[in-house]
């Protein structure tokens, strides 16, 4: 337990020793790797509200004031906006294509042919036909969570058992319910998988098109620190991005095994 | 499930419940498709618990999901009720040997699912559901999911799932071909304790002499490829059968060697490579 413990922190402690080093004795300037300690005041002021606290104001006044939370929050709503679009959008087409094989045929050309361009190449697109601000970078990450969400829903409605279709059938399911009760719930591990990487990717975009759309959110913000040459604040910056990458990852993750409870997992 | 069901039983004695008039089945197409069933020629009456015992690719398993509706005859009769078969139907409530329960329902979900199509009022359905949970010792398990059960626990919510909707007819297909076999024999007994109770008429399909000979009213014993009925026994010992008695081993022997001359087609064609399940 404690020998684990050693030695999963004896290298991360090591590097950050060497690197703080490194930087206090000048070998490296600050601008191109501020040492560890200047990254977490700096990361510290950043969160820190920025107004001094007023009664007048209130607390929550004061607690967005912070810099770090107002970027968290305005990411995050980019996030949720486009993923709601791009996933709300995949999972009913998904559905169709996946139960009906002639609207499969239809559309898969299509599907196959877009799938391959990366989001990122959709910018100049997004910025002629939205313009500047949250419309360009929204349609951007929906994008991003689109694609992951359709094809896995594709495959989680043709993976489906067909023992549970018999089985249903023999109850006398008809089509409707055998869609709404059999097939979605059966399909639910694929489309779950398809909206955490949907989720993943959208979290990607978000700070592409923060950096080339709009003036809020982590990804404008580690932009901007560069213009000013604050190699401090772009680290500290993307701590942030990692942190909040994460709790995303470890939330939907909580998510998924509460609906997928009734789940066994790989094995049968 | 009831009293009542069997007095309509009564009443229809003499019409056969599932008749089947020169039913044949080919897989693909001849002179290369696969003759699983020829000429079949089969009455069962309600109330009966008839066993399909073979060897494997004897078309048991091909004749129960013809009577059900999955697979239909390539050509000939195959009436239930007096209607042709021409879809699976609920009328014809089938076991499977995989359970085939859905995991992401509880058992009392389960239970209820053919219940919820039916479009049975709430009350009804409580108590129907709480009725089957009872009787087959399910009462602990109801909120529980599929993953968290035996499979003897799994067979018995399958069992009550199809006997929810009350159907005339039970279609078992090897049922308890995957259970160890203290759950098997206790599954067995309970089965019959049911099929006595709600005078049911049972299909059901096995590979194995000692449970046709512990279980069926009658024993239809089919030929290896193609299918066809090789002899259709009554078993005439009381309920509940004592499977170490002189007479029990006596009709299992001489079942056994019908059996096993059509085992040994199957084995000499496994060998050269024939079989295809």
């Amino acid at each position: 337990m404690t020998r684990t413990l050693f030695r999963n922190l004896a290298v991360p402690v090591v590097l950050l020793v060497v690197w703080q080093l490194l930087s206090q004795s000048g070998f490296i300037k600050p601008v191109i790797l501020p040492s560890p300690v200047a990254i977490l005041e700096r990361l510290w002021t950043y969160l820190l509200p920025a107004q001094t606290y007023a009664e007048s104001a209130g607390f929550a006044d004061w607690m967005w004031s912070s810099e770090l939370l107002s970027d968290l929050v305005a990411s995050m709503r980019r996030v949720i906006l486009g993923f709601a679009v791009g996933a709300g959008l995949a999972l009913p087409l998904g559905l169709l294509m996946g139960t009906d094989r002639r609207f499969e045929a239809y559309l898969n050309p299509v599907v196959q042919f877009l799938r391959p361009i990366p989001p990122i190449a959709y910018i100049p697109l997004a910025i002629l036909w939205f313009g500047l601000g949250d419309p360009p970078a929204i349609f951007l990450i929906s994008i991003g969570a689109f694609f992951p969400v359709l094809i896995n829903t594709i495959t989680g409605v043709r993976n489906v058992d067909s023992i549970y279709v018999r089985a249903a059938t023999n109850l006398g399911a008809d089509r409707m319910t055998m869609f709404r009760r059999v097939i979605l719930p059966a399909a639910t591990p694929y489309v779950l998988t398809g909206m955490r990487i949907g989720i993943g990717t959208a979290f990607i975009v978000v700070i592409v098109a923060e950096m080339i759309a709009v003036n809020s959110g982590l990804g404008y913000r580690i932009l901007e620190a560069r213009e000013y040459m604050w190699s401090d604040k772009v680290i500290a910056g993307m701590i942030a991005i990692g942190l909040l990458g994460l709790a995303i990852d470890v939330g939907v993750n909580r998510v998924n095994n509460h609906l997928l409870r009734w789940h066994r997992g790989i094995e049968s | 499930m009831n009293a009542h069901h069997i007095v309509k039983d009564m009443e229809t004695q003499t019409q056969p419940l599932v008749r089947a008039a020169g039913v044949n089945k080919i897989f693909g197409v001849e002179p290369s498709g696969v003759v699983a069933l020829k000429d079949i020629d089969l009455e069962i009456r309600p109330g009966e618990f008839v066993c399909l015992l073979g060897p494997s690719g004897c078309g048991k398993s091909t004749l129960l999901n013809a009577i059900a509706g999955f697979s239909l005859p390539t050509s000939g009769t195959l009436e239930v009720s007096g209607k042709p078969v021409t879809a699976p139907g609920p009328d014809r409530g089938m076991v499977f040997q995989e359970y085939a329960l859905f995991p992401w329902m509880t058992v009392e979900a389960n239970i209820a699912f053919g219940l919820d199509i039916r479009g049975t009022g709430s009350e009804e359905k409580a108590r129907i559901v709480d009725e089957l949970l009872d009787m087959l010792g399910l009462k602990e398990f109801r909120h529980r999911f599929p993953k968290d059960l035996s499979g003897g626990m799994r067979q018995r919510v399958a069992i009550a799932r199809v006997l929810a909707l009350d159907p005339p007819i039970m279609l078992m297909d090897e049922p308890f071909g995957a259970l160890d076999a203290l759950t098997r024999r206790s599954l067995q007994d309970e089965l019959l304790r049911i099929w006595r109770s709600v005078g049911k008429t049972i299909v059901f399909v096995t590979h194995s002499i000692e449970e046709a000979v512990y279980l069926g009213s009658r024993v239809v014993i089919l030929t290896y490829r193609p299918g066809t009925i090789k002899r259709d026994v009554t078993i005439d010992l009381p309920y509940p059968r004592d499977s170490n008695s002189v007479e029990f081993n006596a009709i299992k022997k001489d079942l056994a060697s019908l059996v096993h001359a059509e085992h040994d087609r199957f084995a000499l064609d496994e060998r050269k490579g024939l079989t295809l399940d």
